[in-house]
């Protein structure tokens, strides 16, 4: 089936894509910053939502994964020099591999063993990006170049959103078409049933792999794109929380869906700037503590609320309003 | 040989108290087959509990346990019915990101009463020291030894002869026969968070008296994960002999493997390796019983 079925889906999508294109213009520097963020966590929960989402291997250790693109292509291009446009393939596939060594349990393992897995991944990957001092500066962090084309740099805000808003339709459109293939099919099969897709010759130790793999490339791309865009990779950046975060989006968003994915990271990352702005209004008025506090529990609130009362995230929500529109001001369809 | 006693037994107390929350872990998972995150910020909650009501109340230790134990009832059950009650039937992801975000308000609730400040209590407990050779146990890791004994002789106690225990074994065996034998799972459910929350404080406040409270504290729940997954994921007596095996090991590995590892820190991330390993190679753990799948 055709992804867009009608020219208005296609007009929408221009009409999107001109949108991004023209919007740095206007806006303040500030806002394209946000919008940057959104970008780059939207390209690693795209990553997420193919593995969780879509295989339904559960994994808490993503950011781990992020670290690992993150400071491949750090060393590339810092301490040997090489260009961005070679060094962010290559830490994608970096990531993709110490994807590919840690989701070797997920054959015998499910579940909660596999999420612990992942924990694990992660607390190992940061101690040896900690330890592993000579490449990666350990916990004083290294200084990271800014991704250049010929003579013209990156730096400016502007131009670092074009870069990233480039990444991320990409890596949508990679998204979208991966789950329409063999594959993609295959992992929604596992994601149901493991057993049943196995019967059917489905090989599950290969697929699960390939989830994993595909799930860290993107992480890898977003990990990259993130240090950057700060000039700077540090541990700090790559906190275990991040990754229940970015499960949390998956929740909010939808899993095993495209727009759920977008959804969420744009919506719980407009939540945490909503957070900043009142945080420090907060504190005043309350206690020092307040705004540290206010946003880990306005965080974990969204999450358990989406998990009680719309566990489909606002994908779902939003399919409903859909066809509320459509059949207005009718609302039932008439029985065929 | 004296170090490495010494290590030992320092490792048999701190494993004690890993054992204590772990079990708390088990009892949630066996009843109720939730996966509880959040049983390291029970430990949290624990620490700064026994702050609260040890330093600024001036209580006795006795009174501060019971107390301390009241609020974790309390808290458990608070828990159970507002949040995971909902969830009973949904997939497994859903009841793990509930904890896990069960886990952030909780943190986030310390930080804003508590301050997420370090805090000590460290000579507000009795202090004797028991030396016999050239060992010596301080006394929080021998208060540590005692409590976690009571308490799991408790906990062993009320599996094997009280009303309750025995409904909380049978629902782990078989959800649908102990439903028509007439026992309510829910309030089998609520129990076991109560017990889980309580276990979990307990194991707070004697941690706090060894090594102080600060947030990382709650880091403690991936350890006793640790702990669970070597024991066997569904079994007591495996949970409390991988406490100790763990932490032994991660005493032992510390003072050993440091002086060789540039930048040390080796004892931190033990735990995660011996879960690796036992993923790899035993993913039932030691004593837990291994799943058959049928379609």
């Amino acid at each position: 089936m055709a992804i867009f079925r009608t020219r208005s889906q296609w007009g929408g999508l221009l009409a999107f894509l001109v949108l991004l294109a023209v919007c740095p213009l206007f806006l303040s520097e500030r806002v394209l910053t946000i919008l940057t963020m959104i970008g780059i966590a939207i390209i690693s929960v795209h990553g997420l939502n193919i593995l969780t989402g879509y295989c339904g291997q559960i994994s808490i250790g993503h950011v781990g994964f992020m670290a690992v693109g993150a400071y491949a292509s750090a060393i590339l291009t810092a301490r040997l020099g090489w260009p961005f446009w070679v060094a962010l393939p290559c830490a994608a596939l970096a990531a993709g591999v110490a994807g590919l060594i840690f989701g070797l349990p997920s054959l015998k393992i499910r579940g909660f063993y596999l999420i612990m897995a992942t924990v694990a991944a992660h607390f190992i990957i940061i101690w040896l990006v900690l330890h592993l001092s000579n490449l990666t500066g350990g916990p004083d962090g290294m200084p990271v170049p800014k991704p250049q084309i010929g003579s013209f740099v990156f730096n400016s805000k502007a131009s670092y959103y074009y870069l990233v808003m480039g990444v991320g339709c990409i890596a949508t459109y990679g998204a979208v078409n991966i789950t329409r293939t063999r594959a993609g099919r295959a992992f929604v099969a596992i994601r149901d049933n493991d057993l049943a897709a196995e019967v059917m010759g489905i090989n599950l130790f290969s697929h699960k792999l390939q989830a994993f793999f595909i799930g860290c490339v993107y992480a890898g791309v977003a990990g990259a794109l993130l240090v950057h865009y700060y000039g700077f990779a540090s541990v700090d950046q790559f906190a275990f929380i991040d990754s229940v975060w970015f499960l949390g989006m998956l929740i909010v968003g939808g899993m095993g869906s495209i727009s759920g994915a977008i959804l969420g990271a744009v919506s719980l990352k407009l939540l945490d700037e909503l957070v900043t702005m009142i945080g420090p209004v907060l504190s005043a008025l309350v206690a020092a503590q307040a705004a540290a506090s206010l946003a880990l529990i306005t965080r974990g609130l969204v999450i358990i609320l989406f998990l009680i009362f719309e566990p489909r995230g606002l994908e779902h929500r939003w399919e409903i309003l859909k066809g509320y529109f459509r059949l207005w001001p009718f609302s039932h369809e008439e029985a065929e | 040989m004296n170090f490495f006693l010494q290590l030992v037994v320092t490792g048999f107390s701190l494993g004690m108290i890993y054992a204590l929350v772990a079990i708390g872990f088990v009892i949630i998972l066996k009843c109720s087959d939730a996966f509880n995150i959040a049983q390291g910020h029970f430990v949290l909650i624990g620490g700064y509990l026994g702050y609260t009501f040890l330093v600024p109340f001036h209580l006795p230790i006795w009174a501060a346990l019971i107390l301390a134990i009241g609020v974790a009832a309390l808290l458990g059950l608070v828990i159970e019915r507002l949040a995971l009650r909902p969830l009973v039937g949904q997939p497994e992801l859903a009841i793990v990101m509930m904890t896990i975000a069960l886990s952030t308000v909780l943190e986030g609730l310390v930080t804003l009463i508590w301050g997420g400040e370090y805090k000590t209590y460290h000579g507000v407990l009795p202090t004797f020291t028991l030396a016999f050779g050239g060992i010596s146990i301080p006394p929080e890791s021998l208060i540590g030894l005692l409590v976690s004994i009571v308490a799991v002789s408790a906990l062993m106690f009320v599996f094997r002869y009280t009303r309750i225990g025995l409904a909380m074994r049978a629902t782990a065996d078989d959800l649908k026969v102990v439903q028509s034998l007439g026992i309510r799972a829910t309030t089998v459910y609520s129990v076991s968070w109560v017990i889980a929350s309580i276990v979990g404080v307990i194991g707070g406040i004697l941690l706090g008296g060894i090594s102080g409270v600060m947030i990382p504290l709650a880091e403690i729940g991936l350890k006793a994960f640790a702990v669970v997954l070597l024991g066997g994921i569904n079994s007591f007596g495996g949970a409390i002999l991988a406490g100790i095996i763990v932490g032994i090991l991660e005493n032992v590995a510390a003072g050993y493997l440091d002086p060789l590892v540039p930048g040390g820190g080796f004892a931190q991330i033990f735990p995660f390796v011996v879960m690796v390993v036992v993923l790899i190679f035993r993913p039932y753990g030691l004593f837990g019983t291994a799943r058959i799948e049928r379609i």
